[in-house]
């Protein structure tokens, strides 16, 4: 397999509240042969305060980081959700209209022909590395483990931007979480939304919102949700009224499947509101 | 010629210029709506919206702009794109909703909830420091917002602080980016466009 080289862009979250995610991104990146070179100087994408405020300038900050990675002949993968669909919209946006790209342009003062593609990790190590490699890759099969996978809006939606999956019924997750020897449960709330930016703002509506994706979660008998967004994981971790579900990025269970260390699971886990280490040590697996 | 609808407020001004601006700039065909309903059906905030996504959209096609802007709908709205997906007529509603903010926010219309104040405490960090610095922006929003007055809200959000950075999730300094001067440029000028 030849070996498979990106361009990786972070985002704010994974520097602080979801440090975790990051360090637990690396690790299974090297364990997949995924090499990720962080986009030099990156800035924050504007996320979703940029695109409901002021349209240039959320098609300005992520076209920035687009290219820098243009500049530096990388393709780009994304870890949060927020941050991958307003790259996929800057793209998007700009590609179909030449006028508006050469103002933005202007704009980051470089040039952007809006090639670089955009990837979110979850699609890297899922679709291109592939689930046959990763199967063949667990050393620690997550055996017995009931898992919702989560994906929430901005994987799946819009559907013509991100062509991520399907929009109602994506499987992506859940199957590389077969792939790593869990059990992915069906349940209803894996597109619902988390509340998103209202997080400081109203969180009253995020906590129903999570609240009733939990909910639907432990109904179908899951032991865990499982995220592929630091945003996601900051609204179900520390949201919840009154459940108590462990919620875990992806990242982590596929590294602690293909044998991270306990030097490093052990700093991933403990940084988590709702620990999920009671279930993974019942399960045998820390 | 000012052209009056009937409502159960009373007589109320249409204001076709204003359907029209929001059409163009969302690049929506909001025409085709037929209150299908599919956008509120599906609409995680809706419960909490002084009209939901569907009569919002019939208010904008008839160009009552005092009651559509004066709404709290397009703040509440999560940006989640449900209703947009499932539009049969691919009426772009979160577009909608973006140009609705962007237009109140000209206006100096700034609704009932603290929304507003969130996405300007937000920007502003990342016009700072080129990144959200996340510790910051909790900081501020909680002391501009009011909400250091709201006590049980206050005493939750301390706990769940306290318990984040004893993990180690709350980065004290700033984040930093080389390109600061060019950030802000990108604040100055796009701000004066859009």
């Amino acid at each position: 397999m030849a070996k498979i080289k990106y361009g990786y862009y972070p985002g704010c979250s994974l520097e602080s509240t979801a440090k975790e995610y990051d360090l637990s991104m690396h690790v299974t990146a090297k364990k997949l042969d995924v090499e990720l070179v962080e986009l030099h100087d990156w800035n924050c994408c504007g996320a979703s305060s940029g695109h409901c405020t002021n349209y240039e300038l959320s098609l300005a900050l992520p076209a920035r980081n687009l290219a820098i990675a243009e500049k530096a002949g990388l393709n780009v993968a994304v870890a949060c959700a927020a941050c991958y669909l307003r790259f996929k919209q800057t793209n998007h946006d700009l590609k179909k209209n030449d006028v508006l790209r050469q103002k933005i342009e202007e704009l980051i003062e470089m040039p952007y022909k809006g090639d670089v593609e955009v990837k979110h990790l979850l699609e890297v190590f899922a679709r291109e590395v592939g689930l046959e490699e990763v199967k063949k890759r667990v050393k620690k099969p997550l055996k017995g483990l009931k898992l919702a996978a989560y994906y929430g809006c901005y994987l799946v939606r819009p559907p013509d931007v991100t062509q991520f999956d399907n929009p109602e019924q994506p499987m992506l997750m859940d199957n590389l979480l077969a792939a790593l020897g869990a059990e992915p449960v069906e349940y209803t709330h894996k597109v619902e939304c988390c509340g998103g930016s209202l997080l400081l703002g109203r969180v009253d509506i995020v906590q129903k919102l999570v609240d009733d994706i939990c909910q639907a979660a432990l109904d179908a008998g899951a032991q865990a949700i499982v995220t592929a967004c630091p945003l996601c994981m900051a609204n179900l971790d520390t949201r919840q009224p009154k459940t108590k579900v462990p919620i875990i990025h992806f990242s982590e269970l596929t590294g602690l499947a293909l044998g991270a260390e306990p030097k490093q699971y052990n700093v991933w886990l403990k940084k988590h509101i709702n620990s999920p280490v009671p279930i993974l040590k019942a399960k045998g697996l820390i | 010629m000012t052209v009056q609808l009937v409502t159960e407020k009373g007589k109320e001004k249409c204001d076709p210029a204003f359907t029209k601006e929001v059409m163009e700039r969302s690049h929506s065909h909001l025409e085709r709506c037929y209150q299908c309903i599919a956008c509120s059906s599906g609409c995680p905030g809706a419960y909490q919206m002084d009209y939901p996504p569907h009569q919002l959209l019939r208010m904008v096609q008839l160009g009552l702009k005092d009651r559509v802007l004066d709404s709290n709908t397009f703040w509440i709205c999560l940006s989640c794109e449900t209703c947009a997906t499932r539009c049969p007529n691919e009426i772009e509603i979160v577009l909608v909703m973006d140009v609705l903010r962007e237009i109140a926010l000209k206006e100096g219309r700034k609704g009932t909830t603290k929304l507003p104040l969130f996405h300007a405490t937000f920007l502003n960090m990342v016009k700072m420091f080129g990144k959200v610095y996340e510790l910051g922006l909790i900081l501020v929003y909680t002391i501009f917002s009011g909400n250091i007055l709201r006590l049980k809200g206050l005493m939750r959000d301390a706990v769940l602080g306290v318990k984040m950075f004893m993990r180690g999730k709350l980065a004290i300094l700033p984040p930093k980016v080389k390109g600061k001067a060019q950030i802000k440029r990108i604040f100055q000028l796009s701000s004066k466009t859009g």
